[in-house]
C-alpha cells in the first residue's frame, strides 16, 4: 500500500484554521468535500462519527501524530486527508503532547484488510523520526504531496 | 512453548492466530501495547516479514495482522511466561472482545 493509492493530495490543508480536535476533524471532512470525494450532504454525519471514534479512545499516538479514522458506508474505497498545524492541537493524545502532524481517514464498512494496510503504510513511515519532522514542515500541499510521493518511491522503508 | 530457564532470564515464545474479524486494527492494538507494558520483561511480535516491540503501538500497528493471520509473541525477563500467557489470552481466548467470523 502507498500513500498516493488512497491520500486525496487535493484536499491537503497545510496550515488548519481550527485550534481545537472537533474543529480539524471537521475542516478536514469539509475539504474532503469541497475537493468532491465526500457527498455535501454527509461529510457533518462522517465528522461526527470520526469525533464520536475519537471520544472512545484518541488516535493520538504521541509524537506529534493523530490518525482519527471511521468506518462509513458513504465510501466505496478507503480516503485519507493530511492536515498540519504549527501551533500544535489537543488531540488528548497518549504523550499528552499536542498533534502537528494529522492523517484522517475513512474506509468502508466491509474492507478490514485494506484499512490494516493503510495503517501498516501510515505508521511504516511516522516511525521515522525523519519523515514526521518534515511532514510537519511542508509549507504547501505540493510539499506534502512531494514527501509522500517520495517515501512511496523509497525503497529501504 | 516453549520456556527456558536461566539464572533470572526467562525466554517464552508462542504462536498465536488473530481471531477477531477487524484484525489488529487500531483499538485492538492499543489494548495488546496496554497489557504489553504491565510486564518488566521485553516482547517483540512478530509476523513473516517484521519483527516489532510489542510494547509500541506504531510498531504493533504496523503489523497489519488481519483476521485469521499468525504471530509469533515472544517474552524475555523474569515474568516473560505471565506475559504471554496474558497476552495470548487477550488475542485468542477474548478476541479484544470484538465479533469474530460468522457471528
Amino acid at each position: 500500500m502507498k500513500f498516493a493509492d488512497y491520500v486525496c493530495f487535493e484536499a491537503t490543508i497545510t496550515e488548519l484554521q481550527a485550534d481545537n480536535r472537533d474543529g480539524a476533524i471537521k475542516e478536514l471532512v469539509s475539504a474532503l468535500e469541497k475537493v468532491g470525494r465526500l457527498g455535501k450532504r454527509i461529510s457533518k454525519d462522517v465528522a461526527s462519527a470520526i469525533i464520536k471514534r475519537e471520544n472512545e479512545a484518541s488516535t493520538g499516538m504521541g509524537k506529534g501524530v493523530a490518525i482519527p479514522h471511521v468506518k462509513h458506508k458513504s465510501v466505496k474505497d478507503i480516503v485519507g486527508v493530511v492536515g498540519l498545524s504549527s501551533a500544535g492541537i489537543d488531540f488528548f493524545a497518549l504523550d499528552k503532547h499536542p498533534v502537528h502532524s494529522i492523517i484522517l481517514l475513512i474506509s468502508p464498512t466491509d474492507d478490514p484488510d485494506k484499512h490494516l494496510q493503510v495503517m501498516e503504510n501510515i505508521f511504516r513511515h511516522l516511525q521515522q523520526e525523519k519523515f514526521r519532522k518534515f511532514l510537519r514542515q511542508c509549507r504547501k500541499p505540493e510539499h506534502v504531496e512531494d514527501l509522500l510521493v517520495e517515501a512511496d518511491e523509497d525503497p529501504f522503508i | 512453548m516453549a520456556g527456558e530457564k536461566t539464572l533470572e532470564k526467562v525466554v517464552c515464545e508462542m504462536e498465536v492466530e488473530i481471531k477477531n474479524s477487524d484484525g489488529l486494527h487500531m483499538r485492538p492494538a492499543m489494548r495488546f501495547v496496554d497489557i504489553a507494558n504491565r510486564f518488566d520483561s521485553e516482547i517483540s511480535v512478530s509476523n513473516d516479514q517484521t519483527n516489532v516491540d510489542g510494547k509500541s503501538i506504531m510498531q504493533i500497528s504496523m503489523l497489519a495482522a488481519t483476521c485469521g493471520s499468525k504471530l509469533k509473541i515472544r517474552a524475555e525477563g523474569p515474568d516473560a511466561q505471565e506475559a504471554v500467557d496474558a497476552l495470548r489470552e487477550l488475542v485468542e481466548d477474548k478476541h479484544f472482545d470484538e465479533p469474530v467470523p460468522g457471528k
